[in-house]
């Protein structure tokens, strides 16, 4: 394998056995310089042990992990210019703020008038410069993540590491520091890596994001990838909200298959994912966007416009209002839910339940996968 | 109304054992016992109100020496059993299992379902000159003739850092226990290495176990009799000791009432210049533990 300077962080092949349970299964990735990197996936799926293993704390049982092109494997953890910031942030509530941001320069063995101007730069950096003298329990949430930020930028690490940092804090708080972060992270230009299981934030702040599952990277892309193009039927399950059915092939063409759901549903889909194309008969999985399902009242002069147009009748279930991401749930004719989104404007042309509405669809948003 | 009624009469009710127990059992006997050590003999069964017994026990250095002496001896069963408590309640609460912790902590209160005295006679039956150690010693071929363990300072100390070793490891399992592990891992990323993360992270965390655990150990030490008398013999001189002497050897109550005041403020001004030397307050220490 290449080593590549260009890169703060590589994981080649890493494995990580906990007897006979696989944590991490064969990762492999590179984060290129100044980027922020997510690491998504649900809980038990092996990021934390991923990101301890970057810190240190845990040994790969096979692979090698690379920090600007140096493997950092056998290097103990106080040893690499890798910071993390905890769960729980993990700030030292017997010192003020100024001590918990000196401790790591205090280790390094700067002088006192370096650690002072250091300290004082990175509060102002944060934009909390009054906040030195204050002990930790009298920080507000969104101060502490801030300063536990702070405590690693202030050492100039080579990549950060942030393991769910947002999950103590309440929606509104979690909202605003999700541009904080970003803002931040482009402020100090260095590799952010931010585990996390919640989509919004990884979606939001990443340049990439890697999806995990069972130890192993599903895919690796930008948001916008992940999003439209999925790879795999769990990436398109995961990232975003999706109706999914199951069913099997009745007709194949070129790229499209008409797929036949369990409840008798009958829809044309384009073909997703590297297992090929599956042949008449195959079990599929098909997934659908609510937001590329378009609800319109049912005016009796229903027809195909396109022949890759999936159009079907309902009855609308119930109204899910969101103010802008307000949902329908529709029932079809097999008595089975579709979810599709829907503009509400108040007026007297809303959607109200018990509606007959026509729904429809390309062919080409019916991501279909092989199972 | 009838509600307010019955309210507080059951919590005159919860309030009442304690309440009589602190006034019967401590206020009570501390006020007669102050009482009788500000009183005079100047006849017999003619007593005066006077300073005279506190007054002898400055006058006299084998009283001040001796409790000096229990003082500073103390003092040193309270820093050895911090010295190994400290590992070991460090291991029960952050390294060992979930399983195996319970285990070890039996292990620790396992000698507490013994008595003292039969603990101290089994110490005494391993460390006289006729005992276990010595006798395999000279059966090892290692010494020539029987050696006498006992009735020396060291296996004193010994013997109460045993005793009182438990009281110092429960505090700082709980303290420890409570530290997040994020925090010495925090510690460790940062750049910290195992003394710095020890110094700068576990001990300032751990302080206020640490001084409620201190506290305990040299009050019990300070105040213990058994062990001293038992493993030091009658050269022990612990000040205890020269307590019981006033009041049952040589029947002067008003002696030994005045020794015990006198102890009571040795050991509260010790606690209150360790407090002091370690910033932290009584308060948070015993809250915390």
């Amino acid at each position: 394998m290449q080593s590549n300077t260009e890169n703060d962080l590589e994981c080649i092949q890493v494995k990580r056995h906990f007897g006979s349970v696989r944590a991490v299964d064969n990762v492999s990735f590179e984060i290129p310089k100044g980027s922020f990197f997510s690491i998504l996936g649900p809980s038990g799926c092996g990021k934390t042990t991923l990101m301890r293993m970057i810190a240190g704390f845990e040994q790969p049982t096979s692979g090698d992990i690379r920090i600007k092109g140096q493997s950092v494997v056998g290097t103990p953890p106080n040893r690499r210019n890798v910071k993390m910031v905890f769960q729980h942030l993990a700030l030292f509530p017997m010192m003020n703020v100024y001590e918990n941001i000196a401790y790591g320069l205090r280790c390094a063995g700067a002088s006192k008038e370096v650690i002072r101007t250091k300290v004082h730069d990175v509060l102002e950096r944060i934009s909390l410069p009054d906040v030195a003298g204050r002990e930790i329990t009298q920080l507000s949430g969104g101060q502490k993540q801030r300063i536990a930020i702070a405590r690693c930028m202030v050492l100039d690490p080579d990549v950060l590491l942030l393991d769910e940092p947002l999950g103590a804090l309440d929606l509104k708080l979690r909202e605003a520091m999700k541009i904080e972060l970003k803002l931040l992270q482009h402020q100090f230009d260095t590799t952010f890596v931010y585990i996390t299981h919640d989509q919004s934030e990884a979606l939001v702040m990443s340049d990439n994001v890697a999806i995990m599952n069972e130890g192993k990277f599903v895919q690796i892309g930008t948001p916008q990838e992940l999003y439209h193009k999925p790879a795999a039927a769990f990436v398109a399950g995961f990232v975003g909200d999706t109706n999914r059915w199951s069913g099997r092939v009745s007709r194949v063409e070129g790229t499209i298959v008409e797929v036949e759901t369990g409840a008798g549903l009958t829809m044309r889909g384009s073909v997703r994912g590297s297992g090929g194309v599956p042949s008449v008969g195959d079990a599929v999985n098909a997934f659908v966007r609510p937001e590329f399902i378009t609800a319109e009242r049912s005016d009796g002069k229903a027809g195909k416009v396109d022949a890759n147009q999936n159009v079907i009748e309902g009855k609308i279930d119930s109204i899910l209002f969101n103010g802008a991401n307000s949902r329908v749930l529709v029932r079809d004719q097999a008595g089975e839910l579709i979810e599709a989104d829907v503009v509400l404007t108040g007026g007297t042309q809303d959607l109200k339940p018990k509606d007959h509405v026509t729904l429809s669809w390309s062919a080409e948003q019916t991501m279909s996968f092989a199972v | 109304m009838m509600q307010k009624d019955i309210k507080r009469l059951s919590l005159i009710l919860l309030f009442a054992p304690f309440a009589l127990w602190i006034v019967l059992l401590i206020i009570l006997p501390h006020v007669g016992m102050l009482f009788i050590s500000l009183r005079e003999k100047v006849a017999p069964r003619v007593y005066e109100f006077g300073f005279s017994n506190y007054v002898n026990f400055f006058t006299e250095p084998i009283y001040w020496n001796t409790l000096l002496r229990t003082g500073s001896m103390s003092l040193l069963v309270t820093v050895l059993a911090l010295l190994l408590g400290f590992p070991i309640a460090y291991y029960i609460a952050k390294i060992a299992g979930n399983r195996t912790r319970g285990a070890l902590f039996l292990m620790c209160l396992i000698p507490l379902w013994v008595s003292d005295l039969i603990r101290a006679f089994g110490w005494i039956l391993l460390l006289r000159e006729t005992g276990v150690i010595s006798s395999s010693l000279q059966w090892a071929g290692l010494i020539d003739a029987p050696i006498e363990f006992l009735y020396n300072d060291a296996t004193v100390i010994m013997g109460l850092v045993y005793t009182v070793i438990l009281f110092m490891i429960v505090p700082l399992v709980s303290t420890l226990d409570g530290m997040d592990n994020a925090m010495i891992e925090a510690g460790y990323n940062l750049g910290g290495n195992g003394p710095t993360v020890l110094r700068r992270i576990i001990i300032p965390y751990a302080m206020p176990g640490i001084v409620s655990g201190c506290i305990v150990v040299f009050m019990l030490t300070a105040g213990s009799y058994l062990t001293p008398i038992l493993l030091g013999g009658k050269n022990s001189s612990w000040f205890t000791e020269q307590i019981y002497d006033q009041f049952i050897t040589r029947y002067n109550w008003e002696s030994g009432a005045a020794f015990g005041f006198v102890l009571l403020a040795f050991t509260s001004l010790v606690i209150w210049i360790g407090l002091k030397l370690s910033g932290q307050t009584l308060n948070s220490t015993v809250a915390r533990s």
